[in-house]
């Protein structure tokens, strides 16, 4: 855990970049720092390894007072990912991943085949252990970076932007995997981004900042995008906020009706209605308009672009299949990937409605 | 003249010692014995003091004011020295001319070693200084592990310039009675021997360019390839380098002195 | 060794108050006195440092452009100039004469050295100043409809002239310095005061000419300067405004 206990700075200038902090980081879980340029997020962030020193206050790392020992010595306890990766360029990738193994002593055979595994675990290729960072790409770059932070394996991670100078497909990536490798690690990661919707994606809990250094609000995503404490906070999370927050509402069952399908190679049944084609295993492929089709059903004839719902999935997830289906019929499918049935957007918003019932 | 040159050159007596003439070896050797001493003195003041200067920030006027040195003329100063200290050592030994001579080459080396070492860390991007930081490296280690690594290039390019214009000075030291190869220039040129003066700047170029060509090549093992660029064609990712390089390019150049 | 300078130090001391106490008398009588001779020799000095970097400057453009245009060039080119930066000065004057075909200590030898070290340094400056001109500028203002030598005259060439005018300025104090060198071998510049006061000081020390040199050589050296700063200035108004 990471405890903000009135942590504050204050430049010589007179500006405060952070006041009087009080924010905790729990154990195990990400806690986002976000809000605009100003904010002091950054400064908050550095301060816990105390890149920043705090004017006044106190940070506390578990029991500790991070104040208590020689920076560098708690720096080694605290893995540090920055935007721009900020690897070493005249060391190899397996060197620059074992740096903080090899300042605490450990041997170089011990820390670099520590370090490969760290590659592969980040998503990396072995084949890369022997090049240098100019020969990565931005997101390769950033990859290292979180190995590198990670090699010591520290309990506590910072991490200052770290996906935001990559662009948005790989940015989409890097942050799919962070999840997943959080859910194997489970550190203690405050994150620090000025994009909302990262913050929504990635934190456990998300705490706005407001220029001046001061703490907006602190919540899980769902009930930051539900009820923002003030104005401040709502304009920050944005517009469309009421349907992001059905991404964190489960759905649990859902009513389905039975929906006629067709199959691929068969006869072009009768009617005007859309019919929904499947594979063999009862796998939706897409709908098809009986009209427009002769002969047999082909993979050509079909239309695509309907998302699909999974049983107890999100509110979001099943309003999005209703709402781009093609014949306005949401596609729910179980977690194989088959067909369980369909329902209409109305039948969703019935659901949303009986779950915003006052309990 | 091509062909006198060429028979000097290849004459043997011009090569050993007699006990009138010191011969092309015995002058090679005393080129390289005192650009050597002023160059080991350049290095010992100018690197410490421009990586430290780099790495704290402080006292960054210093590297204006030895750049500033660049401005005095060789010659004059070399002169000047000469004439004030050589005096007090008359008839003893050459140290009158020599101490002076060293002056104005540690003088001369100076300027590029410490403001590329500055430069050198100070390129160092802010990233990876402060991930070395972040990761929990102390001022010495961020120095030694990261700064100093990484500002080799410029260092080099530095030591370089420096040995180049100690070679080049040293030879014009012959013109104020100091041994050395410049003494075939101005022997030649003050007994219209032409063939000697013309091998004696053969010599020098020969020196500067083998001994430059030397540094190039533990350049080339010691500064890491993740620097160099020097990185299978394969794994290369587009440069973006254009306005680093120019970046690099300017400290290069500032190195550049006369020679 | 370490006796006989230690032994020399008040003596040396002594030497350097009489150098800095009695020069400035002494001095502007030796500079009236020599007047008319020292003024010829600065004039020469001048031309002998700016001409040999403007023909360097006109034949770097190309060369450097040719390096730029055709990447193939670079390396090759590089190599060469770097090997001609390499030679001493003195070393380079003494050789032009025989490869040029010209007399030994022909007055024409020392432009010809000098042009060359120019010419060496100025088309590295100019190639990698192109290189640093952005590839978007280049394709803007190829979208826009700037043929090829248009381009390079209207955008590529101011773009790069920050560059270009940081490598005039090393080269033209350099030259300052290296005329004086010629004035080791008899050449006429302001050399020749150095060798004046060393000739006059083989008893006795005497230092008007020699300070009045290096005191010449370093103004010399900061006008020209500060010219081509003038000249960035006035070519690069845009860097100007965001200065501010």
């Amino acid at each position: 855990m990471i405890r903000f206990d009135r942590a504050t700075k204050k430049y010589p200038d007179g500006t405060v970049a952070v006041d009087e902090l009080e924010l905790e980081a729990p154990t195990g879980q990400i806690t986002v720092l976000v809000g605009p340029s100003g904010c002091g997020k950054t400064t908050s962030l550095r301060m816990v390894n105390r890149m920043i020193e705090p004017t006044s206050g106190t940070i506390w790392l578990d029991d500790t007072d991070t104040a208590s020992m020689p920076a560098h010595e708690l720096r080694r306890k605290i893995g540090y990912v920055i935007q721009h990766a900020g690897l070493f360029p005249h060391r190899t990738i397996v060197d620059n991943v074992a740096t903080v193994p090899y300042l605490l002593g450990t041997g170089k055979r011990e820390a670099r085949s520590r370090a490969m595994e760290l590659l592969e675990r980040v998503g990396l290729d072995p084949a890369f252990a022997k090049r240098y960072p100019a020969q990565l790409s931005g997101g390769q770059q950033q990859r290292v970076g979180v190995a590198r932070a990670l090699a010591a394996d520290p309990p506590v991670m910072l991490m200052d932007e770290p996906f935001s100078a990559v662009d948005p497909v790989v940015r989409d990536q890097l942050q799919d995997e962070f999840l997943r490798l959080q859910g194997e690690l489970g550190k203690t990661i405050v994150f620090v981004t000025h994009d909302i919707d990262e913050a929504i994606k990635l934190g456990d809990r998300v705490a706005v900042l407001r220029v001046g250094g001061t703490l907006a609000q602190v919540a899980p995503p769902a009930e930051l995008l539900s009820r923002p404490v003030d104005s401040f906070v709502a304009g920050f999370v944005g517009r469309d906020r009421g349907y992001r927050a059905l991404g964190f509402t489960e759905s649990g069952a859902l009513p389905t009706h039975d929906e006629p399908t067709a199959r691929l190679g068969e006869a072009v049944p009768q009617g005007h209605d859309l019919v929904l084609v499947v594979d063999g295993e009862q796998r939706p492929q897409g709908w098809l308009d009986p009209a427009s089709a002769r002969g047999t059903v082909e993979e050509s004839d079909l239309l695509r672009g309907g998302t699909l719902a999974t049983q107890g999935g999100t509110l979001r997830a099943a309003l999005d299949a209703c709402l781009s289906s093609p014949s306005r019929r949401g596609v729910v499918v179980d977690e194989q990937g088959r067909l369980l049935g369909s329902l209409t957007a109305r039948e969703v918003l019935d659901l949303i409605e009986r779950d915003e019932e006052p309990a | 003249m091509i062909g006198d040159t060429f028979g000097w050159l290849t004459d043997a007596a011009h090569w050993r010692s007699t006990n009138f003439d010191t011969g092309i070896w015995d002058q090679l050797l005393a080129h390289v014995g005192f650009s050597a001493i002023a160059l080991v003195v350049a290095l010992l003041v100018g690197l410490p003091l421009g990586l430290w200067i780099g790495h704290t920030g402080r006292a960054t006027w210093l590297v204006t004011v030895v750049n500033a040195v660049r401005a005095l003329p060789t010659v004059g100063v070399l002169v000047l020295l000469v004439v004030v200290i050589a005096p007090n050592f008359y008839g003893r030994t050459n140290a009158g001319y020599l101490i002076p001579t060293e002056i104005v080459l540690v003088l001369l080396a100076v300027p590029p070693i410490l403001s590329n070492a500055y430069a050198g860390v100070q390129n160092v991007p802010p990233a990876v200084r402060d991930a070395a930081f972040g990761m929990g490296m102390t001022g010495r280690q961020v120095l030694a592990r990261v700064e100093l690594p990484n500002a080799l290039p410029l260092i080099f390019s530095g030591f370089r310039s420096a040995t180049l214009q100690v070679i080049a000075t040293a030879t014009i030291a012959s013109y104020v009675t100091l041994g050395g190869l410049g003494r075939f220039i101005y022997d030649g040129l003050a007994q219209q021997d032409y063939p000697q003066m013309i091998s004696g700047g053969l010599l020098v170029a020969a020196l500067a360019l083998s001994v430059d060509l030397l540094l190039a090549l533990v350049q080339r093992y010691t500064v890491s390839r993740g620097l160099t660029g020097r990185l299978p064609r394969a794994g290369r990712v587009r440069r973006e380098g254009a306005d680093s390089r120019s970046a690099v390019l300017t400290e290069e150049l500032a190195s550049q002195g006369a020679r | 060794m370490s006796t006989a300078a230690a032994y020399a130090v008040p003596d040396l001391a002594a030497h350097v108050v009489q150098a800095a106490s009695s020069s400035p008398g002494a001095f502007f009588s030796y500079f009236l006195d020599n007047r008319a001779r020292t003024l010829d020799w600065l004039w020469a000095h001048t031309w002998l440092s700016v001409v040999p970097v403007l023909v360097g400057l006109l034949l770097a453009l190309p060369l450097g452009w040719l390096a730029r245009r055709y990447s193939f060039v670079y390396p090759p080119m590089m190599s060469i100039t770097g090997v001609l930066y390499t030679v001493p000065s003195i070393a380079l004057f003494v050789l032009i004469p025989p490869l040029v075909g010209l007399d030994p200590l022909s007055p024409l030898q020392v432009p010809i050295a000098l042009s060359l070290y120019s010419t060496a340094l100025l088309v590295r400056v100019v190639a990698d100043g192109l290189a640093a001109v952005p590839q978007d500028t280049i394709a803007a203002a190829t979208a826009i409809g700037f043929r090829p030598v248009n381009r390079f005259f209207k955008v590529e060439l101011p773009i790069a002239v920050p560059v270009i005018t940081a490598g005039l300025r090393v080269a033209i104090v350099a030259n300052v310095s290296i005329v004086a060198v010629a004035g080791t071998i008899g050449m006429t510049n302001l050399g020749l005061l150095f060798d004046e006061g060393f000739k006059l000081s083989t008893d006795t020390p005497y230092y008007p000419p020699i300070v009045l040199g290096i005191v010449l050589c370093v103004l010399l050296a900061l006008v020209l300067d500060a010219l081509v700063v003038a000249l960035d200035r006035s070519l690069t108004p845009w860097r100007r405004a965001v200065r501010r």
